[in-house]
């Protein structure tokens, strides 16, 4: 039995995205860059991925740009952002429960003499977006907020924010991290205000080392890949065709059973935080469906290292994550759990359920009937 | 320019009828390191030294590395090697050796040679003169210093002529094999890979027990383990690592004992099972990572605890070092990054507020008691089930 449940740290690839990849990576190998019918044919899948982008968002294909993943994304957002816009400014706003693909690259930018705003979140993990208009300044020159908490699964109130900024009329950009949000929530970047907006493949059934960066014609950044000029000069490197194929096709099936999904997701979820309810000492975080994710439940076992729970539903073939999978290589607290004012106590037992359209309610079922048996066990074991 | 490398040992040396038995050792071992990079070598013995000849193509900075993993190694010596061709012919070759490493340079010399084969025409006070006049006579920068030169110009008459004039240091000890095999107590921490090295390094050859405890501790702390297993089988030679789910025998000692003698039990479990473990491998003492005081299971009073269990000599090489000191030496032998990644050991996860620091062997004893009826069934599956990793 294998019950997978970390679909926000990755999920597996449709079949259908699988085939389309080996197809295009045996057959329409060519290089989009030759001259000759083979680079011809394989542009043809990087203009038609562009275009399957560009409907889903609402917006133009020309503003869409493949990148190797939401990291490289974030990465070249901010960075790029910095680059082309030091002289108006070095003032940057965010919030301080960002992943470290923003995180880390904004704290380089500080050592490198930008100035950073966190702003707080609520008890849910929610930022008000009077405090990203109060954070404003004249060298303002980036908002940087994420549209779905990877931890916890806070829906931030972006379309506001994007028309707030809007109507102060500040120059400074508007950055979304959507890696959590796209395909699973809408977001418009054209109609929201929105000027760069990161996305990646494999959080929504694609290939890894996929993703895109839309950047909006308003937005002037810097490339951060120099080399043989693809795409526009903006993002050099030899197209990756299958991944961009790949990526563009998980991103439609989504698109096409997007109320399903949403709908089987939301009842999952209401499931999983009935039965949690009726364990004793488990407290959930951030808020469910509507207001909050539907594909992710984060929950703390009072008195049980997240780790060992972990592993003792790992024992029974149900995979879970301890925090976020990608902070898993340091054993810093979570800074998401951290903002929204959890304890140590909370924090050091804190487990994320994510669900993607296949994961069912016997599923859930089978899950909470093992937290049933584990967790009175372990809770007999703890330090003291 | 090197071609081969002439290896000096030092205690081998002092080891009478049974020389052979270790110079074949260090042979072995030699042959082993250079086996393991590209390139192939002729490693022989000749009269108090080791060679290693290169018979292809071989990257001179990964062979040096190598040879210094080689425990037995007093000295590297990359060595040019001449047909014996006459004095004439010598001393052309040693000045063209001179001028490569040394043309332009003001340095102090002074040739040292040695005669294994006694039948060369000349003396090695003869030959020593004759060579430093030519070098001096060729290099206007070079100056004799027979009392502190800044280089020795070592050239050994043998069946062939080897000279040579530096020396990189070797991790010294004696060759693994030769002192028999003794079994690691191997966490995932600083200390114990540094305590296997250390007792490795006096030629002993070394298996490793590590304990599991699932779900508390990780499969990527049992990964970590395997790793510092490979890192310093760099050193040691293969390794036969043990893998002992705990977890059963960890909880019952919970239910059952004072929860400020968990460890101290603990440890005395592990011991006990090491030991067992060892015997059937024909292991002959147990090593162990213990630091007098660095935590409340090393004090005198713990380690007399634990102590009690075993029949065997138990080794702490590293009884009085300070952590610092064995940090160095963990960062000189390469397991430090491995050994300080962030995956919980069995050690620590029910480790108490306030374990007892003195404990006194009769109350331990008496504890453990309690444990009687539950702990054999527990103690024999544990055995049973381990799971055997050969580390190459």
């Amino acid at each position: 039995m294998e019950i997978y449940l970390d679909n926000a740290a990755t999920t597996a690839v449709y079949p259908e995205v699988a085939k389309l990849v080996s197809d295009i990576m045996c057959g329409d190998y060519g290089n989009p860059s030759s001259m000759h019918k083979k680079g011809v044919d394989a542009e043809r899948y990087v203009v038609d991925a562009a275009k399957e982008i560009a409907k889903i968002l609402k917006a133009d294909e020309k503003n869409i740009y493949f990148t190797s993943g939401g990291t490289e994304s974030n990465n070249w957002a901010l960075t790029g952002t910095a680059l082309a816009a030091h002289r108006r400014g070095k003032h940057i706003i965010t919030t301080q429960i960002e992943h470290s693909a923003v995180s880390a690259p904004l704290e380089f930018l500080e050592s490198r003499g930008y100035e950073i705003t966190r702003l707080p979140v609520d008890k849910y993990g929610i930022l008000d977006p009077e405090d990203v208009i109060n954070a404003l300044r004249d060298d303002t020159i980036l908002v940087s907020v994420m549209a779905v908490n990877n931890e916890i699964g806070s829906i931030q109130p972006i379309e506001e924010i994007g028309t707030l900024l809007k109507k102060n009329g500040t120059e400074a950009l508007f950055h979304v991290d959507a890696i959590q949000a796209f395909g699973k929530y809408h977001i418009y970047p054209k109609r929201w205000n929105i000027d760069l907006l990161s996305a990646s493949g494999h959080k929504i059934h694609g290939p890894k080392g996929t993703g895109f960066l839309y950047i909006s014609p308003r937005a002037k950044i810097k490339p951060l890949i120099y080399g043989g000029g693809q795409q526009n000069g903006m993002r050099s490197g030899t197209d990756n065709v299958p991944g961009d194929a790949g990526l563009a096709l998980a991103a439609k099936i989504m698109d096409e059973h997007f109320d399903e999904n949403a709908a089987k997701m939301t009842a999952v979820q209401k499931r999983l935080i009935d039965g949690l309810g009726r364990i004793a000492d488990v407290k959930i975080h951030g808020l469910p469906a509507p207001a909050g994710a539907y594909h992710i439940v984060n929950a703390s076992f009072i008195g049980i290292r997240s780790e060992v729970l972990l592993h003792s539903l790992e024992e029974k073939g149900i995979y879970v994550s301890s925090g976020s999978a990608c902070s898993s290589h340091k054993r810093a607290p979570s800074a998401t759990l951290t903002a929204i004012g959890c304890s140590k106590a909370e924090i050091e037992s804190s487990i994320r359920f994510s669900f993607c359209e296949t994961t069912t309610e016997e599923e859930i079922d089978m899950t909470l009937e093992a937290l049933d048996r584990i967790v009175p066990g372990l809770r007999k074991y703890t330090r003291h | 320019m090197f071609h081969a490398f002439l290896i000096k040992y030092s205690e081998i040396g002092i080891k009478g009828k049974n020389r052979y038995l270790f110079e074949d050792a260090l042979v072995r071992q030699v042959r082993r390191a250079l086996n393991k990079i590209d390139g192939n070598f002729t490693v022989s013995k000749e009269t108090g030294r080791v060679f290693a000849m290169a018979e292809s193509d071989f990257d001179y900075d990964e062979a040096v590395e190598a040879l210094q993993h080689v425990f037995g190694v007093s000295a590297i010596c990359p060595v040019s090697v001449f047909e014996d061709r006459g004095f004439e012919q010598l001393a052309e070759d040693v000045c063209g050796y001179v001028e490569e490493l040394y043309g332009g340079r003001e340095i102090t010399f002074k040739v040292a040679t040695r005669r294994a084969r006694k039948e060369y025409p000349m003396t090695s006070m003869e030959i020593n003169a004759g060579l430093g006049g030519m070098i001096l006579d060729r290099f206007s920068t070079l100056k004799v210093d027979v009392h502190k030169p800044d280089v020795f110009i070592n050239v050994e008459i043998r069946n062939n002529i080897y000279v040579y004039s530096e020396e990189i240091k070797g991790p010294g000890g004696l060759p693994v094999g030769t002192g028999g095999r003794a079994t690691l107590l191997l966490s995932g921490g600083i200390d114990s890979p540094v305590a296997g090295y250390m007792i490795s390094k006096r030629g002993i050859q070394i298996d490793a027990v590590y304990f599991h405890a699932p779900p508390y501790t990780s499969e990527r702390a049992k990964q970590k383990v395997v790793d510092l297993a490979r890192e310093i089988s760099a050193y040691t030679g293969p390794i036969k690592l043990h893998v002992v789910n705990f977890t059963d025998i960890q909880l019952a000692i919970y239910d059952k004992c004072p929860h400020d003698e968990l460890t101290i039990i603990m440890r005395r479990y592990m011991m006990r099972i090491a030991e067992q473990l060892a015997k059937e491998d024909g292991s002959m003492a147990l090593i162990t990572g213990e630091s007098i005081g660095q935590v409340a299971s090393q004090t005198l009073q713990s380690l007399n605890c634990t102590n009690a269990v075993c029949e065997m000599p138990v080794f702490r090489p590293l009884i009085a070092f300070d952590k610092q000191d064995i940090v160095d030496i963990s960062q000189k032998i390469g397991t430090y990054d491995t050994s300080i990644l962030p995956f919980e050991d069995c050690c620590t996860i029910f480790v108490a507020k306030h374990p007892v620091t003195k404990p006194e062997l009769k109350r331990i004893e008496k504890s453990e008691t309690h444990l009687t009826g539950v702990i054999e069934e527990l103690y024999e599956k544990a055995l049973e089930t381990q799971e055997v990793i050969s580390i190459e």
